[in-house]
């Protein structure tokens, strides 16, 4: 008894942080292994970035994951070409170290922050959403990173700072695509800042537990589930807190078609075409299945209206599309 | 270079090089190839089949006159057909694979989306092309009226090209479209400046 009884050295009792939580990592890497067969597996060429799985509410869809093959090789990012296949092809000469963001605007801290130091800034979860392009088509892909709101608490914006501004990396030498007049570069996002603040705006640095590829917008990009996708920047360089709202790339290019909104609404059609449906990429089991897939009925909000409808209560959302 | 072109097998050859698109597709579709949206790849490409071969149709003439070969007007028939093939398959893997072969929301897009709009016109008026493109149809509608009737190529290709820049218009995205243009206003332009000419002794 007495032996049993011998009081527990407190140190040793607790198991070194280090050690559970590369345990955690572990078991969350082995959950997302259980998760997706296969086919899903990721590139493996990539360093790894284990992410635990959020507790946000929203944050994990029960979607099949879109494949690692398909999310990383049909991609819109303009500046390196226009067509779906161009990043994936062209994107190899984006250069994502040395990066750094510089945070500006109406907050007390602004500075110039390093990518390693950005990694380490809050831990990283994963977050499995969808993700629907203003095109009709859409994806589940399993994103690591943290909510956005993180960073914006350090760096501590001002009573002035109404609306957050992203601005994409735009360097002929590193993008084909900016060469070309296809938008007025660089690329420009903005989020209300009650938006940006919300747990599910999250602030991307890997996908499939591995770091961005850079088609996908690495080294460090903005993930807003429930809106379209060209409201997620890519490839972020700066982000300012600011007064008034900002005016977004496509909004610049066609006003009356991409609004500064632009969220997910199956009932509020773009000028060119119905907002109602999706085509989910991968859906169908390949071959000739996978062309008579069925397309979606679009969600309000992309499935996330119990998590943001809130913060458009009372707003029309065909006046602000 | 007219032998070549009069040779028994050059029909022939032309049809199965018409065939090549189709099939590369169609071997696409069944080895899961083309890519992460197949429905979307293989619309759009049987779309800029279908512009390629009236564009090619429109090309006869003026190269037949150019380099002085009569021999190519054999060939002008087959294209235009093929470039109607195409058109159909075209508009039919749009509704079954985009709108799931449902009627109502097909007619519903024609109405909405202009792009589609302007695609269904231009299938439209092909119609008539193609269902006189026999030997039969010409002498019974008399050389004159087949003619004038076939005049309509030109506004279904400068219809087609107008479906094309509007489609990508969505997304600003002009460089295709500049290059198709530049191509018909060639083939168009050549017509109309060889019907401003004086009479050519």
């Amino acid at each position: 008894m007495h032996l049993i009884q011998r009081p527990l050295d407190p140190e040793s009792a607790v198991t070194p942080r280090e050690v559970y939580e590369s345990r955690r990592r572990l078991l969350a890497g082995a959950a997302a292994l259980a998760l997706t067969p296969a086919a899903f597996a990721q590139s493996g060429k990539l360093p790894k970035l284990a992410g635990a799985k959020s507790m946000v509410a929203g944050a994990l869809t029960m979607d099949k994951p879109t494949s690692y093959a398909d999310v990383t090789s049909y991609n819109n990012f303009y500046e390196f070409g226009t067509d779906k296949a161009d990043p994936a092809e062209h994107a190899h000469t984006l250069r994502t170290r040395p990066w750094t963001v510089s945070i500006e605007g109406e907050c007390n801290k602004p500075g110039v922050m390093d990518i390693e130091a950005l990694l380490k800034l809050a831990p990283m979860e994963e977050r499995i959403y969808r993700l629907r392009c203003v095109e009709g088509w859409s994806m589940v892909v399993p994103w690591i990173g943290y909510s956005l709101a993180e960073l914006i608490r350090k760096a501590e914006p001002n009573s002035r700072a109404k609306f957050v501004e992203f601005t994409s990396l735009a360097d002929p030498r590193q993008m084909p695509g900016v060469r070309s007049g296809v938008l007025d570069w660089p690329y420009v996002e903005g989020l209300r800042m009650d938006e940006a603040m919300h747990p599910l705006a999250l602030l991307t640095f890997g996908l499939y537990g591995e770091v961005l590829p850079n088609q996908n917008g690495a080294p460090i990009r903005l993930t807003v589930p429930w809106k379209y996708g060209f409201k997620s920047a890519k490839s972020i360089v700066k982000i300012r807190f600011v007064e008034r709202q900002p005016t977004s790339s496509w909004t610049k290019a066609a006003q009356q078609e991409y609004g500064f909104y632009s969220n997910v609404n199956p009932s509020v059609d773009h000028p060119r075409w119905s907002q109602a449906s999706e085509r989910r990429i991968g859906e169908g089991s390949g071959g000739l299945a996978s062309l008579f897939a069925k397309r979606r009925p679009t969600l309000m909000f992309n499935g996330y209206e119990a998590q943001v409808g809130q913060l458009y209560a009372g707003m029309d959302l065909k006046k602000n599309y | 270079m007219s032998r070549v072109l009069l040779h028994w097998s050059a029909k022939p050859l032309l049809f199965l090089l018409c065939c090549l698109p189709l099939g590369h597709l169609l071997i696409g579709v069944f080895t899961d190839s083309l890519g992460a949206n197949p429905a979307e790849h293989l619309i759009r490409s049987l779309g800029d089949w279908t512009m390629r071969g009236l564009w090619l149709t429109l090309a006869i003439t003026p190269l037949r006159t150019l380099f002085e070969l009569p021999a190519l007007a054999r060939f002008r028939r087959m294209l235009g057909v093929w470039s109607f093939a195409y058109a159909c398959i075209h508009l039919l893997a749009y509704a079954m694979f985009d709108k799931g072969l449902d009627l109502n929301d097909i007619v519903r897009d024609i109405g909405k989306r202009p792009f589609i709009l302007m695609g269904f016109t231009a299938w439209l008026l092909l119609i008539p092309l193609a269902a006189t493109s026999f030997n039969r149809a010409i002498k019974a509608l008399g050389a004159k009226r087949w003619q004038r009737l076939h005049k309509l190529v030109y506004a279904i290709a400068v219809i087609g090209l107008l479906h094309f820049i509007w489609m990508r218009a969505g997304k600003h995205n002009f460089a295709e479209p500049t290059v198709y243009g530049a191509i018909l206003s060639g083939l168009l332009g050549w017509r109309l400046w060889r019907r401003l000419q004086p009479a050519a002794a």
